[in-house]
């Protein structure tokens, strides 16, 4: 007990000592969870648009009204002609140009073609898509409003359940906390077990009476203690600062995340007892781990749409599993047993690497 | 027999196909510095793992310390102290958290490490370095505190792989000062090297070529026997 003290001891002060380990641990959840909570978002808000009002009659203006007093749109460049158009566009700072056809108000009343015309930038697809969508939707209601139209007989009402406001900073909490476990749990630690064979320390820890398991242990304790704080701390910034709901229970989620860091704890031993250098755990762990993890987790692009082959692939990440875990802990606040097929998917994932894990060990010290 | 702290008989290891120590039978004596000669791949490092209870032998037996190599691996390792050729200190930690740390995985006390540490950075005269990170710290005295820091526990044996290389020949030589102080304090020093001058500082030499002794003995015994002014060139006739 008292070797095991030392020993995580020291490890703390590596921890403590290293920059660029601090700015990993400490910073980079942060700047994560705050970069993709308010710069990185699929909504619309206050998207520059450019108008090209052809009518300039009362309807056209309510049109407009409307549609930037809906908070999702901000008129930025009134235009006098079709030329314009293009030029706005290439000052780069609208999203979508509206051109309102000539007697609009008079076409409205009288049921002929009324015309609008909306046009995108699609050089950004995504943003294009959403915004074209938004504006439909506001026109549509201003004609249902004008009594221009009447309304159709089969109304479709869709409600956004568990994410009401469709908001991304939903989705990507739970992504973030995943990447942040995968680099803390396990690039950190194939990293530090790594740089203590690349510098010849493992070799005195082996002579030494210490026990292999507490070399191990003695490994892991930090980077579990600090994967906790560190989910602790992006959980908390999900809760108070994005108001993301906690609907589920805390001790289930604390389970979960606790089984996540394990696991990923585990995948740092294996890439350990495969790399001597520093270099080629960082390297196994940036492309083995954080690239696949991020790609194919599910957590920037939906899995459902991805080629078949990589849908199979995603399905042995645990990352994928953990973030619907997550998603239906916190949004739906489902129990346990509606996740329990993901959890299990997880243990055995994790029991499989604990396995391959000690074989190599075991290689080793043969 | 009781004065005889390393015993090794017929200790082979195979990797495969490979024989990287060759049925090595030896003993060591208590307090004797026992210098273990080869060239680079003549299957020391192998033998000094075997020895030091990480690396399971293949065939024949050993013990160390009065231990079974392979059944009595815990035993042993309390009772041994290694230094490799890296020196194996942290470079991010203090001096005297270098020593805090190895005092603390071997198991002493709290007061038994403060006494041995006074002792130590006396002994050294590094007073004005105790609170130094290790990385700033020349690479002559980090290679006496990394001998100073693996007799800290007093072991009965320690050993001593490949200390000396890199090293100039000023600090070499001081170095194997320490090395005779440690043995006078009945600390049996069993060092690897491929320095053939060092042998003369050995009690015993033993010449390994690939994976087998070859011979074994004094210096003065060896030069006699092989008819050669120095241990290069007895290594050069054992070699061909």
């Amino acid at each position: 007990m008292k070797s095991f003290r030392a020993f995580v001891i020291k490890e703390f002060k590596h921890i403590f000592r290293d920059v660029r380990t601090l700015v990993i641990l400490f910073g980079m959840p942060v700047v994560l969870v705050i970069l993709f909570g308010f710069a990185i978002t699929t909504e619309i808000n206050n998207a520059k648009i450019a108008v090209l009002d052809l009518a300039h009659d009362n309807y056209s203006h309510k049109l407009l009204d409307k549609i930037s007093s809906s908070g999702y749109f901000n008129i930025a460049d009134d235009l006098k002609s079709y030329s314009e158009i293009e030029k706005s566009f290439s000052k780069g700072d609208i999203k979508l140009a509206v051109v309102i056809g000539e007697n609009f108000g008079k076409k409205l009343i009288n049921d002929k073609d009324a015309e609008i015309q909306i046009i995108t930038d699609a050089s950004d697809p995504n943003t294009a898509n959403i915004v074209s969508g938004y504006l439909t939707a506001i026109i549509q209601n201003f004609t249902f409003e004008t009594g221009a139209l009447k309304p159709p007989l089969v109304t479709v009402k869709s409600q956004m359940l568990y994410n009401p406001e469709n908001k991304s900073v939903f989705m990507f909490v739970p992504g973030v906390m995943t990447i942040i476990l995968m680099l803390v749990s396990a690039m950190m630690t194939s990293i530090t077990i790594a740089k203590e064979k690349e510098l010849g320390t493992m070799e005195i820890l082996l002579v030494s009476p210490l026990k292999p398991w507490v070399i191990i242990v003695g490994k892991i304790v930090p980077y579990l203690f600090l994967s906790i704080v560190n989910s602790i701390t992006i959980l908390l910034l999900g809760l108070f600062v994005f108001q993301i709901p906690m609907n589920g229970s805390h001790i289930l989620l604390f389970s979960e995340v606790l089984l996540f860091i394990i696991s990923s704890l585990t995948l740092g031993l294996l890439i350990s007892t495969i790399t001597d250098t520093q270099q080629s755990a960082m390297l196994i762990s940036m492309l083995g781990l954080m690239l696949p993890t991020i790609l194919l987790s599910g957590f920037i692009f939906p899995i459902s749409s991805m080629p078949v082959i990589l849908q199979y692939i995603s399905n042995i990440l645990p990352a994928k599993w953990f973030i619907i875990i997550i998603k239906s802990i916190m949004l739906k606040g489902t129990g346990f047993d509606t996740i329990m097929f993901e959890t299990s998917i997880i243990v055995i994932i994790t029991l499989i690497l604990g396995i391959m894990t000690i074989k190599k060990f075991k290689i080793r010290l043969e | 027999m009781d004065d005889k702290v390393i015993t090794a008989k017929d200790l082979t290891k195979t990797f495969g196909k490979f024989t990287a120590v060759d049925h090595i039978t030896f003993d060591v004596k208590q307090g004797e510095i026992f210098g273990f000669l080869g060239a680079n791949g003549a299957g020391k490092t192998t033998a000094i793992k075997m020895l030091t209870g990480i690396l399971s032998s293949t065939s024949g037996e050993a013990k160390v310390a009065g231990y079974d190599i392979n059944t009595q691996r815990n035993k042993l390792k309390k009772n041994i102290g290694y230094m490799s050729q890296k020196f194996s200190l942290y470079e991010d930690l203090t001096l005297k958290e270098n020593i805090n740390f190895y005092g603390g995985i071997y198991g002493l006390s709290k007061k038994q490490i403060v006494t041995k540490t006074g002792e130590m950075i006396e002994r050294l005269d590094l007073q004005h370095i105790e609170n130094t990170m290790i990385s700033e710290i020349p690479l002559g005295w980090k290679q006496k505190i990394a001998f100073s820091v693996a007799i800290l526990h007093h072991p009965k044996i320690v050993f001593l792989d490949e200390p000396t290389s890199g090293v100039d020949p000023i600090t070499r030589r001081q170095f194997w000062n320490l090395i005779y102080e440690a043995a006078e304090d009945g600390i049996t020093v069993f060092v690897t090297t491929h320095y053939m001058d060092e042998a003369e500082y050995c009690d015993r030499i033993s010449m390994m070529v690939e994976g087998r002794i070859e011979a074994m003995g004094s210096l003065k015994e060896l030069l006699e026997r092989y008819d050669a002014k120095d241990m290069d060139e007895v290594f050069l006739k054992l070699a061909r």
